[in-house]
């Protein structure tokens, strides 16, 4: 049932937001039900251990190793898993790869869907009702924000995350890099051009 | 009718304020602590990832509106915790005792925690659903975006593609429908489809003629067209 009652139960906690979580933590830490220590886990594995570093590993091995990039154009989820990169929020992935004639981007309009294990935690711009509310109807406009202008050659094609597959942006490699090892190729794919609003820095 | 959350192609939200990349992961410790506690809390099993959007979506629109994004996720915990009988109202006021609960036994430890997020929980299920389309085929969304089973329930048909004509882009087989797993009706796996709607289709000024969007649709939001 939707459960539409005009009390909701939050509003017994503390309205302030850093002692409302506080308050709650609290409460659930002395009943047994959360454990502090598994907290202090879970945000060190977010905050150190997982992030748009998995992507860009992901990114730079398709750019240099073909049969890599054929096999997870068919497959991304068995294939990233394969290098360490499955878990919550990552379990059905599909990759869309930018061309010179369509530039993809992506989205969650209801929510904030976000391919966690190779992206990490969405920053907040991905999160804000702007960015939820404009890049369906004005991707232009919205990559404008980022700094990123199209030609008009190119079509944009987003993606709205409205089920548990998650889309990651292969973007295009950019020009110049020839002879570039993996992991200097991987120092140039930012987190921006993995979702779709930037592109990857190109070599200094 | 959907509700609040439902805001792609709205207007009067004014730019997007991009962070740069390398600012925090989270940007107040109480985020870090909002999510933990969220995910900490869901090893409880007491819902499912879709019981747990809609707790978030059910949030008044004045609050949705004002509140931050963890604070959306710390206020839908709280009100999950109190419907699902974990908690009461008394124990949010903190007016009872630190008694160990009877679902103490199912608290997710620190040592457990890394393999809870590396596996996941993967939305996929065999399925006796026939499956009606093929990539290529054009078919046409249901005319509201509403939730069939429950009035004013869970739906991911955003409002901004009902009622719009589009192509079967790939099929991402058969998925459990939010639509009925959010109120625990059962998890009733249907097709899933990504399906492409030229922007044409959706807006009425669209920025470029090629410009298109995808999105992830069940079975049972589709007509053939």
């Amino acid at each position: 049932m939707p459960h539409d009652d005009h009390d909701h139960p939050h509003a017994l906690l503390p309205p302030d937001p850093a002692l409302r979580v506080k308050a709650l933590e609290t409460i659930l830490t002395r009943k047994g039900l959360i454990d502090p220590a598994a907290l202090d886990e879970i945000i060190d594995t977010y905050q150190n251990k997982i992030g748009p570093q998995n992507g860009a590993r992901v990114v730079a091995k398709a750019w240099t190793d073909p049969e890599f990039k054929s096999a997870l154009m068919k497959d991304a989820t068995a294939v990233v898993a394969e290098l360490g990169y499955y878990g919550r929020q990552g379990e059905h992935m599909v990759v869309v790869e930018n061309t010179p004639e369509q530039h993809n981007m992506v989205v969650c309009t209801l929510c904030s869907c976000y391919p966690w294990p190779l992206l990490g935690i969405p920053p907040g711009w991905y999160k804000s009702d702007a960015y939820r509310a404009r890049a369906v109807r004005e991707p232009r406009k919205v990559l404008a924000d980022f700094g990123v202008t199209l030609p008009d050659s190119s079509s944009v094609r987003v993606w709205d995350s409205t089920a548990e597959v998650r889309y990651l942006v292969l973007p295009l490699r950019p020009a110049g890099t020839d002879g570039l090892t993996e992991d200097e190729l991987a120092a140039l794919v930012t987190r921006d051009s993995m979702i779709g609003t930037g592109l990857p820095k190109v070599p200094s | 009718m959907t509700r609040v959350h439902d805001m792609g192609g709205r207007f009067g939200d004014g730019p997007v304020h991009p962070e740069p990349e390398d600012a925090p992961v989270f940007a107040e410790d109480w985020h870090g602590r909002a999510l933990a506690v969220t995910l900490a809390a869901g090893s409880l099993g007491k819902w499912n990832i879709d019981v747990s959007r809609h707790a978030r979506e059910r949030l008044s629109p004045k609050d949705y509106a004002r509140f931050s994004y963890y604070e959306k996720w710390i206020s839908g915990l709280a009100d999950l915790l109190v419907e699902t009988g974990v908690l009461t109202d008394e124990d949010l006021r903190g007016e009872t005792d630190g008694d160990k609960h009877p679902l103490a036994s199912r608290v997710l430890k620190s040592d457990a925690v890394a393999k809870v997020l590396a596996s996941g929980g993967p939305a996929d299920r065999p399925s006796n659903v026939r499956v009606k389309f093929e990539p290529g085929q054009k078919v046409v969304t249901a005319r509201q975006s509403a939730n069939r089973l429950v009035d004013g329930g869970h739906t991911r048909l955003p409002r901004y593609a009902a009622g719009a004509r589009g192509r079967i882009l790939m099929m991402h087989g058969t998925h459990v429908l939010p639509d009925s797993n959010a109120h625990r009706l059962g998890e009733a796996p249907e097709p899933l489809y990504a399906v492409v709607f030229p922007a044409s289709e959706l807006w009425s000024n669209p920025e470029h003629p090629k410009d298109e969007v995808v999105l992830d649709l069940w079975q049972s939001y589709l007509e053939p067209a």
